[in-house]
């Protein structure tokens, strides 16, 4: 078979290098030579090229490149693929259905007759031909509805492997076998073993495929998260190319592109906005309710809404490059990799199926060498129902499924979790390590207050005048705030003439014909001005985490500013949520110590780290894990990227940006300290989750292989049915899947909602 | 004399059990497949990798082809939890998984539940 499939349905090309109608006739010619094309057809306006028939791929491209220019298969787009997925897993679960119907069709008469008293034994020639029809029905049901186990137990045998196909290959086949052995030569056994099983091979064979229809429904359901975030991406974008607006497929929809989005529409790809404005409604990336108001030059990511303006926007990163497209792929990736908990899961699962072929010989070897008469079936029942009720499904189901729901509910909240180690670690972190500016705080500094002296004429909005007009020409942060509340304030700038800046002290100027000084208290010290009662002033601010500056016109005080980054409106319940989950807050800053204290004072902070260097943080984290603790980081990603790897899990916060989610452990879309108590809320969770899984499975199986092979029967006199076996198999795995899927009705106790977690533990010290 | 050969067959069974799945298959390094070319592809089909052993060489990453064939839920992830790579497949496709450039060594790869299960030698 040739690499790719051999499809009758039309396909796509993108085409390069055509411009006229004649390499339209060329291309169609060339491709009409081609044996297996049954219509070729090419559309100038979009270069595309449609093909049916039963080519390869690799023929048409071959056959366009022979004409002399160059085609490149168009992919059916991630959600088109789904879309088939969908419809083949439909197909799929209908088949398993149609199975099991069948199978217990023949398998529910035959039990019912054997309950009800009906005669399972064979003596007679008679009995002989109606039970050996039966064995040829039951046959026919092992082939058909079961025969996907035998090929698969055969295939894994062949490869010196066995699964879960041929357990139940080996349970249903003995069964079968013994009880066709009984209605061929019923003589070679004595009378009291001369029963059929034939209910049991088929009873089991409609129950287990019972149990993976209902796995295969409540798989579907593990994978919803990813299926929302697909379905934020449109199959089409508006885009305008030569003056035109035409509808394409997305995957058509290059960068540089002009795309227009109506009021309602979904934004296709990412890209900065040209013209127009509007709100966009990011929620389903960030988890942030506010809608964003977008103007030209904002960016916009594909799977957002636009609510209430036309916007037109330049297409920047297109296809598996979007934000959005990222945030699939990671989520995917996470959900299916690996929890270092599960470990001893993956060893037990790995020598499974071959021990617990060892338990079925040897407890049949038991029950043959000390059990009662009749011997030979009790050796075939207790083999069979080992046999069937040792489920390898539910201990490797038991953490995969809880990732899957958990890393996915994560990503609802605007939570990206790399991978399933980081949400094990996220789950024992004590401690967590904050970076100050921009997490606890807003991240751009404020003019908090502006107080004018007596000897200054002029309102304080006169001062900000003189001072803004002044600031506007410096590259400090600080000015950046006055400026700004200038601006905001609508005052209009004057002309600024002489500007100095006077490294470590402030920066001087003339302005509106008076010369200003605005520094520190050496500025003034320096130029002999006497700042009198303002220096008790400034202390105090300092106090409160403010940053305050003297200013002075003319040789004379006129008073003071003081600017500060403002903390998050949501900082300080943040702060005690996680301290509510039992972890211990450490401040990093780079600001002086006074501010930095006055921060932790107000959020209730245990211990701050102050005048540090980029370069300290990390050391910090090492410091904290040298006393054997795991730490965790929460940061802006860019800045912070050293002590984010460092810690045992990093926290990127509310950038979103390339950088964090390729560093971080745990990635937050949204910009709040919020998201990280969530994640942590989550782990837990989720974690609790998989304990219950693995648990389960390891005392259904230690608890389920004895009882099948016999343990109980002194006490009750009588074996486990390999039926009820069948039953407790299938169900196994079902549970298994349905606990994982509770997960999804997880709720962060941020959102105000009661959620699964217990009570958090104290054990903090304050 | 029939206890005698049940017995015996039993623990004879047990002994190929233990040879079949664990000692024979330690012992089968010889045959791996090379995948260096672009055609090679393993193939997903009722409950086996084919083939189940690769080999590749240490040090460039390198990219595999999966096809899938196996409607059954259990084939739909492939795991190399050692790499950290772990990649959807399609039913009927043909599906990309690329690996990173790793150290030389044995690298198993499965599926979720390691019903399937192959090895990746890297040298």
């Amino acid at each position: 078979m040739s690499a790719e499939t051999t499809t009758t349905s039309p396909r796509t090309f993108r085409l390069e290098g055509v411009t006229c109608a004649g390499c339209v006739r060329k291309i169609e010619n060339s491709l009409g030579a081609v044996e297996g094309v049954a219509e070729a057809r090419v559309n100038l306006a979009d270069r595309t090229l449609q093909v049916s028939g039963e080519a390869s791929d690799a023929e048409c491209i071959a056959a366009v490149e022979s004409a002399g220019y160059g085609a490149e298969r168009v992919r059916a787009s991630e959600r088109e693929r789904r879309e088939q997925q969908h419809e083949e897993e439909q197909r799929h679960y209908r088949s398993l259905l149609l199975r099991c119907a069948l199978a217990l069709g023949l398998g529910v008469p035959l039990m019912a007759w054997g309950l009800l008293g009906g005669d399972m034994m064979v003596n007679t020639p008679s009995q002989q031909l109606a039970w050996g029809a039966v064995g040829l029905l039951t046959l026919g049901v092992l082939v058909y509805c079961g025969g996907h186990f035998f090929t698969g137990a055969w295939r894994a045998f062949r490869h010196h492997n066995a699964n879960m196909d041929t357990l139940v290959a080996l349970g249903t086949g003995a069964a079968w076998l013994f009880s066709m052995a009984v209605v061929l030569a019923p003589q070679l056994l004595p009378e009291a073993a001369r029963h059929v099983y034939f209910e049991a091979s088929a009873m089991i064979i409609g129950l287990i495929n019972l149990g993976q229809a209902l796995e295969l429904r409540a798989r579907g359901r593990t994978s919803a998260a990813v299926e929302k975030l697909l379905e934020l991406q449109d199959p089409t974008a508006r885009v305008v190319r030569d003056g035109e607006e035409r509808d394409l497929p997305l995957e058509e929809v290059r960068v540089d592109d002009r795309v227009r989005v109506r009021p309602g529409e979904k934004i296709p790809v990412d890209g900065t906005v040209e013209e127009g404005s509007s709100l966009v409604d990011e929620s389903m990336l960030t988890g942030e309710p506010v809608p964003v108001k977008k103007g030209e030059g904002d960016f916009l990511s594909a799977g957002t809404l636009n609510k209430n303006g036309t916007l037109l926007f330049r297409a920047e990163k297109v296809g598996a490059d979007t934000r959005l497209a990222q945030i699939i792929e990671m989520v995917k990736n996470a959900q299916s990799s690996r929890v270092p908990i599960a470990r001893l899961a993956d060893r037990i699962s790995a020598i499974f199926v071959p021990t617990v072929m060892i338990i079925a010989v040897l407890a049949a070897l038991a029950w043959f060498n000390f059990g009662p008469e009749p011997r030979a079936a009790h050796v075939l029942v207790v083999m069979t129902a080992v046999l069937i009720i040792a489920c390898p499904c539910a201990l490797g189901l038991a953490t995969p499924m809880s990732v899957m729901v958990g890393v996915g509910k994560g990503a609802e909240h605007g939570v990206l979790i790399r991978n399933g180690k980081a949400l094990q670690q996220a789950s024992k972190l004590r401690t967590l390590v904050v970076d100050k500016t921009g997490t606890l705080t807003e991240g751009e500094p404020k003019l908090t207050e502006i107080e004018t002296d007596d000897g200054f004429a002029g309102s304080a909005d006169d001062l900000l005048q003189l001072l803004a007009s002044l600031e506007q020409g410096s590259e400090h942060p600080l000015a950046a705030a006055v400026v700004a509340a200038a601006r905001d304030r609508d005052v209009e700038f004057l002309r600024t003439e002489e500007f100095e800046a006077i490294t470590a002290h402030g920066v001087t100027g003339r302005v509106d014909g008076k010369v200003l000084f605005l520094g520190n208290r050496k500025l003034m010290e320096r130029e002999k001005i006497d700042a009198g009662g303002w220096r008790e002033r400034v202390q105090e601010l300092a106090g409160k985490g403010r940053t305050a500056m003297y200013a002075a016109v003319d040789g004379k005080m006129a008073g003071i500013i003081a600017v500060s980054d403002p903390l998050r409106e949501d900082a300080k319940t943040a702060v005690t949520r996680l301290q509510q989950l039992g972890l211990r807050i450490e401040m990093l800053t780079g600001d002086n110590e006074g501010t930095a204290q006055a921060v932790a004072r107000q959020l209730g902070i245990d211990r701050v780290h102050a005048e540090l260097q980029p370069e300290d943080k990390e050391k910090i984290i090492g410091e904290l894990q040298g006393s054997g603790e795991q730490v965790g980081m929460a940061g802006d990603g860019i800045n912070d990227a050293p002590a984010l790897a460092r810690a045992d899990v990093g926290f990127a916060i509310g950038a979103g940006t390339d950088v964090a989610i390729e560093t971080a452990d745990v990635t937050l879309m949204r910009s709040s300290l919020h998201g990280v108590a969530d994640a942590i809320e989550l782990s837990r969770a989720t974690l609790r989750n998989i304990k219950q899984n693995l648990f389960g499975a390891f005392i259904y199986n230690t608890l389920g292989i004895p009882i099948a092979a016999g343990v109980l029967y002194p006490f009750t006199g009588a074996l486990l049915s390999p039926v009820i076996a069948g039953a407790a198999m299938a169900m196994s795995s079902v549970t298994v899947v349905s606990n994982a899927n509770r997960l999804r009705f997880f709720k962060p106790q941020g959102s105000g909602k009661s959620n699964t977690n217990e009570p958090a533990t104290g054990g903090q010290v304050q | 004399m029939m206890t005698l050969l049940v017995n015996v067959t039993g623990l004879v069974l047990i002994v190929a059990i233990v040879w079949w799945f664990w000692l024979a298959e330690a012992g089968r390094e010889s045959e791996p497949v090379r995948a260096t070319d672009e055609e090679m592809e393993v193939l997903v089909k009722d409950g086996v990798y084919e083939p189940d052993h690769i080999r590749l060489p240490a040090g460039e990453p390198a990219t595999l082809y999966f096809r899938r064939e196996d409607p059954s839920p259990c084939a739909e992830y492939v795991l190399f939890p050692d790499l950290e790579v772990s990649a959807q497949l399609a039913v009927g496709e043909r599906t990309p998984v690329r690996l990173p450039a790793a150290e030389p060594g044995k690298y198993p790869f499965t599926c979720q539940m390691q019903m399937y299960r192959g090895s990746l030698s890297i040298e």
